[in-house]
């Protein structure tokens, strides 16, 4: 291991941070991993952009809208390592779940017929990026190099999937790290 | 007793006549990875999973006889590979989406996704819109987990003495379907005590409100692998 701290970017898409939350239950290991790593474009650091030289992406929650796409060939483009983190990343997971409904349904759903909805409006600010037909899993848009499985995978995954690329070794996770759910 | 025997992955494994591979291989304590195949009842041969090399041919374990002089290979980098690609176009096919199912954690289809190593789905989802039965007062299917193993059809026909399920369409349109006038559970025969309500390897038969009765992170292959469960479970059939 050289004393060039690796650089760690990380974003969550549509995703519910559920997975960074899991990240940060690496506790006092966040110590140890500090040592090693930093952070770059991350809900940590607030950075807004990625380095052109970061060395691990750790992507989660699909893509559902032209933002989220930007963001991931973002970090494709510039971080050498891209990791898939979580169910929704790997295979849309719960926002996929409206892939079956139409997109003016679950619009009209949400801000126009749901029970409760006040001032009913479809919102439309320029500023918002515009929603995908479907919610699409992350293989889908950009080539990733690894999956961490689980909603959302335990800390014990990251930290052994991080300190295996660390010392240099093929990330493997034993079953017991392996979970779908 | 008699001598015949054949070879799988360099060890020799009686067999008697009659014998499937698939049938020799789980009595003597070999993993053939399968999820249309129960030794309950016939063997279908379509999921593919338990492709073998029998002498350089590719074959089905559950179906294809097991002879003297049979050669066969089956934990190989090559067939492994097979199996995931096949496993990752169930996933791909369907709506698996295990931290919402109720099976998650008792699934063959996952627990052989975990046997296999896969950790991602490979090919483009069809988000393909399937439908829920809930008409029947104690028994639900979601077709979104349905991978067309025919367990339950077999189930019915073999052990209910009923007829309460079925295969229909083919290739990409196939589909599970229920006889009755209806083509609703709630119209069947079906009773929530069948074998038929029972086998389904995946989340979509399932038993009302049985769900959550064992935790998740309690489940069967939350820690015991499918290799293990099913040699323990198959092994123990086949010796009644």
């Amino acid at each position: 291991m050289t004393n060039k701290k690796v650089k760690v970017a990380t974003v969550s898409l549509a995703g519910c941070f559920g997975c960074h939350m899991s990240f940060l239950d690496l506790d006092e290991r966040l110590v140890d991993l500090i040592e090693h790593i930093e952070f770059d474009r991350s809900p940590l650091t607030d950075i807004e952009h990625c380095s052109p030289d970061c060395d691990i992406g750790l992507i989660e929650g699909g893509v559902c809208n032209s933002e989220n796409v930007h963001v991931l060939r973002e970090f494709r483009k510039n971080c050498k390592i891209l990791v898939a983190v979580g169910a929704c990343a790997i295979n849309g997971g719960l926002p996929a779940m409206r892939n079956h409904i139409s997109l003016e349904d679950c619009l009209n759903e949400a801000y126009r017929d749901g029970i409760g909805v006040e001032n009913p409006q479809i919102p439309n600010d320029v500023e918002l990026p515009l929603l995908l037909d479907k919610v699409h899993p992350l293989h889908e848009v950009v080539k990733i190099d690894y999956f961490l499985p689980g909603c959302p995978p335990s800390a014990d995954v990251f930290w052994k999937f991080l300190t295996d690329l660390l010392a240099g070794r093929e990330p493997s996770l034993d079953y017991e790290l392996v979970h779908f759910d | 007793m008699n001598n015949k025997s054949i070879v799988i992955d360099g060890k020799t494994i009686p067999f008697e006549d009659g014998q499937t591979i698939m049938q020799a291989a789980i009595a003597a304590g070999v993993y053939i990875p399968h999820l249309c195949h129960n030794p309950q009842f016939t063997p279908h041969g379509s999921c593919k999973l338990c492709t073998v090399k029998v002498n350089g041919r590719n074959c089905s374990a559950c179906t294809f006889p097991a002879s003297e002089g049979q050669n066969i290979t089956n934990v190989t980098k090559e067939l492994n590979d097979d199996r995931e690609k096949i496993t990752q176009m169930l996933f791909v096919e369907g709506n698996h989406f295990c931290p919402s199912c109720e099976k998650t954690g008792n699934c063959n289809l996952q627990a052989v996704a975990y046997h296999l190593g896969m950790t991602d789905n490979h090919f483009p989802h069809f988000f393909e819109n399937r439908e829920v039965d809930a008409s029947h007062p104690d028994v639900m299917i979601d077709h979104n987990r349905c991978i067309f193993c025919t367990l339950c059809v077999r189930a019915s026909q073999e052990v209910d003495g009923k007829n309460v399920f079925a295969i229909s369409g083919r290739g990409i349109d196939k589909r599970l379907v229920v006889n009755s006038e209806s083509g609703l559970l709630k119209d069947s025969g079906l009773d929530a005590t069948d074998c038929a309500a029972h086998i389904c390897p995946t989340g979509a038969i399932l038993i009302k409100r049985t769900g959550y009765k064992v935790p998740i992170g309690q489940r069967i292959y939350d820690h015991a692998h499918i290799d293990t469960v099913t040699l323990a479970n198959e092994g123990a059939s086949h010796d009644e």
